[in-house]
């Protein structure tokens, strides 16, 4: 076990190095996120739709499309001089491979949700502060069943044709049940209503990670194994 | 016999018998009082749902069996179940909206069963999707198990998300059915036409294992 997590630790640890070093897909999807948060408000007419009424809805296809932008990234980068090969010949279990994949994404999406939000409140004007600690919760509820899934998905995508186009296809059924219940949630936690409203989707959210999560990490090493 | 030839005998059973189960669905099965003819539809409806549902099991099924097993057969049957879930959903979704429009006065309305069943097409689509961009035959069976298991258990989460979603909002310009109680003669077509397509799916998958079969061994 203890092996397991330091494992997948230095492959994160890895990622993580990687990406500092060269910034481009960080930046990217950054960029990506502001422009997007830009085009939902010069796509609606404020007169007639409160921004508050759209604030979750917006905030969410945004943080799916960066973050299914993002999920390329972590295994685009393995096809380089065979570098996967590598990593699969590493006395390292498939699983602590996987986790650290996962955690790396995670970490990556966490920063551009980050920004996101604050861009988000910046440019929308919406009290998020307010609610910032059961938001944020939400967000990290929703993002780690999908981000498994995804990084799972993304390990198999990168290696048939159309890699960029095939995930969205692949992913997007996946998506619908954390995203309704994020946008539910969010809307209620903007409307100032209590968590208990929610209970309902909150319990939906942690019975999706659980169940993604594990599958994902079982189902990891058929998508390696030669 | 071949599996070819089995599996279009069958199909042309289940085809007459299709046949013979509008006939009855059409003459003497009662009308409904509200709805009328539009609700003939049901009995093609209902069943291609049905069987629809079941390719996807058998798919998810199929896809834990290869993993488990290594053997190229699952992966097979797995494409066949779903190439022929794929054309029942479609029967599905398109049977739908034309029962629809004239008795909820819409053609779409985002119910719990519509959006399960619009994401099962998804799944069935982006399954197929990923069989045609692998190119290597090992890794697209390896990789089409990984997404059937996964489609499996993502249905009830689906199903769940949504209902849950329109419970608390509940739109009653649209009538939800409740669960019916069938008169007899009606329920007995029901459970006549859900025979007939479960005997189409086996023959349709029957077919296509068949040619699956050829094209491996070609």
């Amino acid at each position: 076990m203890g092996e397991l997590v330091r494992h997948a630790w230095l492959v994160a640890r890895k990622d993580l190095h990687l990406e500092f070093r060269s910034r481009t897909a960080i930046t990217s999807a950054l960029v990506f996120t502001a422009l997007v948060l830009v085009v939902f408000e010069h796509g609606r007419d404020p007169t007639a739709v409160a921004t508050i009424d759209l604030a979750p809805s917006i905030l969410w296809v945004t943080f799916s499309f960066a973050g299914m932008l993002t999920l390329n990234r972590a295994f685009n980068a393995e096809l380089e001089n065979q570098a996967l090969d590598g990593l699969l010949l590493a006395p390292i279990s498939r699983t602590s491979l996987f986790l650290g994949k996962l955690v790396a994404n995670l970490a990556f999406v966490a920063v551009v949700q980050v920004t996101g939000l604050l861009l988000f409140t910046l440019f929308f004007n919406v009290p998020v502060w307010k609610v910032w600690a059961p938001l944020v919760s939400v967000m990290i509820l929703a993002t780690v069943g999908f981000i498994a899934v995804g990084t799972l998905f993304s390990a198999m995508v990168v290696r048939t044709r159309f890699a960029e186009l095939m995930l969205p296809v692949l992913l997007l059924p996946f998506l619908l049940p954390p995203l309704i219940a994020a946008v539910e949630v969010t809307a209620k936690l903007f409307a100032g209503r209590p968590l208990s409203e929610v209970a309902g989707w909150l319990r939906l959210l942690a019975a999706y990670d659980v169940a993604f999560v594990s599958l994902a990490t079982l189902l990891f090493p058929a998508t390696v194994t030669e | 016999m071949t599996l070819l030839r089995r599996g279009r005998w069958i199909t042309g059973i289940a085809l007459l018998l299709l046949g013979g189960m509008y006939v009855r669905a059409l003459v003497f099965t009662p009308e409904e009082r509200l709805q009328g003819l539009a609700q003939k539809i049901y009995y093609v409806h209902v069943p291609s749902a049905w069987s629809a549902m079941l390719a996807m099991g058998m798919v998810g099924l199929a896809s834990i069996l290869f993993l488990f097993l290594k053997d190229a057969r699952y992966d097979r049957f797995a494409s066949a179940s779903a190439e022929v879930g794929t054309a029942f959903s479609l029967v599905m979704l398109t049977t739908g909206p034309l029962w629809a429009r004239p008795i909820w006065g819409t053609w779409w309305t985002w119910d719990a069963r519509l959006t399960l069943t619009l994401m099962l097409f998804f799944l069935f689509i982006g399954y197929q999707v990923l069989r045609g961009a692998v190119t290597d035959p090992g890794l697209r069976a390896r990789y089409a198990a990984v997404v059937g298991i996964c489609g499996l258990v993502l249905l009830p989460f689906i199903h769940l998300s949504v209902y849950l979603f329109r419970t608390l909002h509940p739109m009653p310009i649209v009538l939800k059915p409740g669960k019916p109680s069938l008169p007899g003669s009606m329920l007995e077509t029901l459970l006549l036409s859900f025979g007939v397509f479960t005997l189409l799916y086996v023959g349709f998958v029957m077919q296509r294992y068949a040619i699956g079969e050829r094209s491996h061994d070609a």
